[in-house]
């Protein structure tokens, strides 16, 4: 008994140890805390000087100018890492580039991507734990569900939020935070009207994933908007992510009721897996999808000469023949040793759209996260951006972007412009 | 004889003050952590999270470590507390405006709910053993998740808006409130909780768990685990001590879920949260805290729940060491080897005191 008592200590003290070392750990770095409260507090980058957190000094230490502490969150394990990875790479490009360029106003950029496993309880553990750095700006989150939850606390402590590709409209409620995406009633809107502008189907089925948010936020903005178009919806059907291999009933649905285009505002696993099966039993309407579809010529296994006359809206294909995008694209190849995707392209584009609206506000390193958010915020509207993901890009004020989406059909194997 | 009766007594009131001063030493520390300005973000942001994964983990030692069932299913009862505590505090937000009161309204209608379906899925679950209920309670997990997941709840001034097939189907005015939304999860909760309530929920979890452990029916549930044949021979009601057990299992879980939906903005019913993943990150706190063991099980949780967030500075290797974390944890706590070497270093330790006491007592 005594024993085991002994061993309870020796558990507790570790427990306290460890919550201490939480505690202490703030101590080392010297970063400020209390971000929203403190507003004379610094967050410099010149953090060998001990802790600032009790003054109210803007001195910065050492003489130097400071930095801009920009934050990332996403998901770089778990399911989702693919888009988690492919935007902390496209941050580090651009943030590499403006460094190498003399940083925004003569001010070098510091980047810190944290991982939140697709999981909004850690995608806020996460983005604590930049705060502790002493973030500035966030680029985050990758995915919808931990956006709008993080989202959530930088409204609390006003940090200006620019989310690269999280597009459900939830994440964009506030007036802290933009989007670089197209939200997904922006997609369903937009595929609605270009497939009803451009009359390609009467006859239209739809197969979509219920239990994912870009997917279903996709579908149903698109079924509202059709009422207002030329086309009937003829069949809908969905699968959740747990009966995501088999899409022959889905499929011989959409044929028995005669559609001309099925219309898939899916990813690309499951779109590639519908081409097959669909080429199986025969069938072959238009297809038509969203920027999920992108990197479907990517899977592994998927006879590519299937995706033939696919069309998808989508901001960014990799193949583009500008001049930016063959630039980021190779750099991408030569740094990751993979082609990179549309995240990847968004992820670039928010470090440029940030140091635009830093530019435009006049916004310094050493303003407090409050201030640095109130000009950008204000300073968004004001800017216009030409990026990988489109020409023209502005936003409004509830931190939607306008862009034009633009349609690419697959022709021989590489995307191509659709006309 | 009275002596010893005395002496036993102690004994348990001292393991049980170790528990409770443990929790409350933990607490007091962190509170003046927090107000000195010297604990990080981060861990301010762990503080509630440890809360609720210790709770759950307690609850669910009641089931597997007290009851002797192997539950699978055990984040399916914090989902539903999760559900119903958001979707009332959601509807109360400006009905109650105390936000204590709100947030104690909510906790005991999360709980409830959780016990009453935990009630109704023990009376089939219970009557099987092992494997089979263990099966079994993984199964209703995911049905609980599924069904959550295909609810869609509004709210406008006609009242709640009630549909399993989309969001557009409720019909609803303009500006109304979207509550839950299918497979999007719900949205909107006022972030009520905090570390006090966190530990105040603890407390009484711990309050509940030990006593009921320690009172006649908890020696019944035991003597259910240790024997059920001689149990059922000595005229104890095997149903309803089973039940018993089980269902404040869920009503704790769902207290713990609601703690969880109040701490959160927005809460998705998927794998890794209230799903199968989560179950079994719950069932891991539990054997490697020591199956039966109340205090292990919250030891467990902090240290688990801390690992990987303290990791944080390794990157994508955190996740390794974690397991690895794992792995050696369970060696170090299961493995006979580790238990005969422990015993040996323990006997060696007692072995010098006595030998200290007995010197002593010749001088």
């Amino acid at each position: 008994m005594k024993m085991k008592k002994l061993l309870s200590m020796i558990l507790v003290a570790a427990m306290s140890l460890s919550i201490l070392t939480g505690c202490g750990g703030n101590d080392g770095d010297g970063s400020t805390t209390g971000t929203g409260t403190n507003d004379g507090s610094t967050t410099d980058a010149g953090s060998d000087d001990g802790s600032t957190s009790d003054a109210g000094s803007t001195s910065n230490a050492g003489g130097a100018s400071g930095s801009w502490k920009i934050g990332g969150i996403g998901p770089t394990t778990g399911g989702a890492s693919v888009y988690g990875i492919a935007v902390q790479n496209g941050i580090q490009i651009a943030v590499d580039e403006i460094n190498a360029a003399g940083g925004i106003n003569g001010v070098q950029i510091e980047y810190k991507f944290e991982d939140d496993e697709h999981n909004e309880e850690k995608g806020v553990n996460a983005y604590n734990a930049l705060k502790d750095w002493g973030m500035d700006i966030l680029i985050g989150n990758v995915t919808s569900a931990p956006c709008v939850a993080v989202a959530a606390e930088t409204a609390n402590d006003n940090m200006f939020q620019l989310t690269p590709s999280a597009s459900s409209p939830d994440c964009a409620k506030n007036d802290n935070v933009f989007q670089v995406c197209f939200s997904d009633p922006n997609q369903g809107i937009g595929s609605a009207q270009y497939i009803g502008g451009n009359a390609l189907a009467s006859k239209i089925a739809v197969i979509y994933n219920s239990s994912d948010v870009y997917s279903s936020g996709i579908y149903e903005r698109f079924k509202s908007e059709a009422a207002n178009q030329s086309f009937e919806i003829v069949a809908e059907t969905s699968f959740t992510d747990d009966s995501n291999s088999d899409f022959t009933v889905q499929l011989q649905q959409a044929k028995d009721a005669g559609a001309e285009l099925v219309f898939l505002p899916i990813y690309a696993k499951e779109a590639a897996l519908i081409l097959t099966q669909a080429d199986a039993m025969d069938y072959h309407p238009l297809f038509f999808g969203c920027d999920g579809l992108d990197g479907v010529l990517a899977i592994e296994g998927f006879d590519t000469s299937l995706a033939e006359g696919v069309v998808l809206l989508t901001p960014f294909v990799a193949d583009a023949e500008d001049e930016k995008t063959q630039a980021f694209v190779s750099t991408y190849v030569e740094r990751y040793g993979e082609t990179p995707n549309q995240f990847a392209a968004d992820a670039y584009d928010a470090v440029y759209v940030i140091k635009a609206a830093i530019e435009n506000s006049g916004a310094t390193s050493e303003d407090s996260v409050s201030d640095i958010c109130d000009k950008l915020s204000a300073a968004m509207t004001q800017i216009k951006i030409d990026g990988l993901t489109g020409s023209d890009m502005t936003w409004a004020a509830t931190g939607e972007v306008s862009k034009d989406p633009r349609a690419m059909v697959i022709e021989n194997g590489v995307y191509t412009e659709f006309h | 004889m009275e002596d010893a009766k005395k002496k036993k007594m102690t004994a348990y009131t001292k393991q049980t003050m170790i528990t409770y001063g443990m929790v409350i030493a933990v607490y007091i520390i962190c509170e003046i952590c927090m107000h000195t300005g010297k604990m990080s973000n981060q861990m301010k942001g762990l503080l509630v999270p440890l809360c609720y994964y210790a709770i759950m983990a307690v609850s669910l030692n009641l089931t597997v470590g007290i009851l002797g069932e192997l539950s699978l299913g055990h984040a399916g009862f914090s989902c539903i507390g999760v559900f119903v505590g958001a979707v009332f505090s959601i509807c109360m937000k400006d009905v109650i405006t105390v936000s204590y009161l709100r947030f104690f309204f909510a906790i005991l209608l999360g709980a409830l709910a959780a016990g009453v379906i935990g009630f109704l899925i023990g009376i089939p679950v219970l009557r099987l053993r092992g494997d089979y209920l263990a099966i079994v309670t993984l199964a209703f997990c995911e049905i609980i998740k599924n069904v959550v997941n295909i609810i869609y709840l509004g709210k406008d001034s006609n009242g709640l808006h009630f549909s399993t097939k989309d969001m557009m189907s409720l019909g609803m005015e303009e500006g109304a409130i979207e509550i839950v939304k299918g497979p999007q999860g719900i949205s909107g909760m006022p972030s009520d909780a905090n570390f006090t309530i966190g530990v105040l929920l603890l407390l009484i979890t711990l309050f509940v768990v030990l006593n009921l452990t320690h009172s006649r029916d908890g020696r019944a549930i035991m003597a259910i685990r240790d024997n059920l044949i001689a149990a059922e021979s000595v005229g104890i009601n095997i149903t309803k001590y089973k039940l018993m057990a089980f269902s404040i299992s869920a009503a704790l879980a769902g207290a713990a879920g609601v703690l969880y939906a109040h701490n959160i903005s927005i809460v998705k019913a998927a794998t890794n949260n209230f799903g199968y993943n989560m179950s079994i990150l719950i069932l891991v706190f539990v054997v490697l805290g020591g199956i039966g063991n109340i205090r292990g099980s919250i030891i467990a949780a902090v240290i688990l729940t801390l690992v990987p967030e303290m990791l944080r500075g390794l990157q994508q290797y955190r996740l390794l060491i974690y397991s690895v974390v794992l792995i050696g944890m369970m060696l170090l706590n299961w493995s006979p080897k580790a238990i005969e070497w422990k015993a040996g270093m323990i006997a060696k330790l007692k072995k010098g005191r006595n030998k200290k006491q007995t010197e002593k007592q010749a001088d």
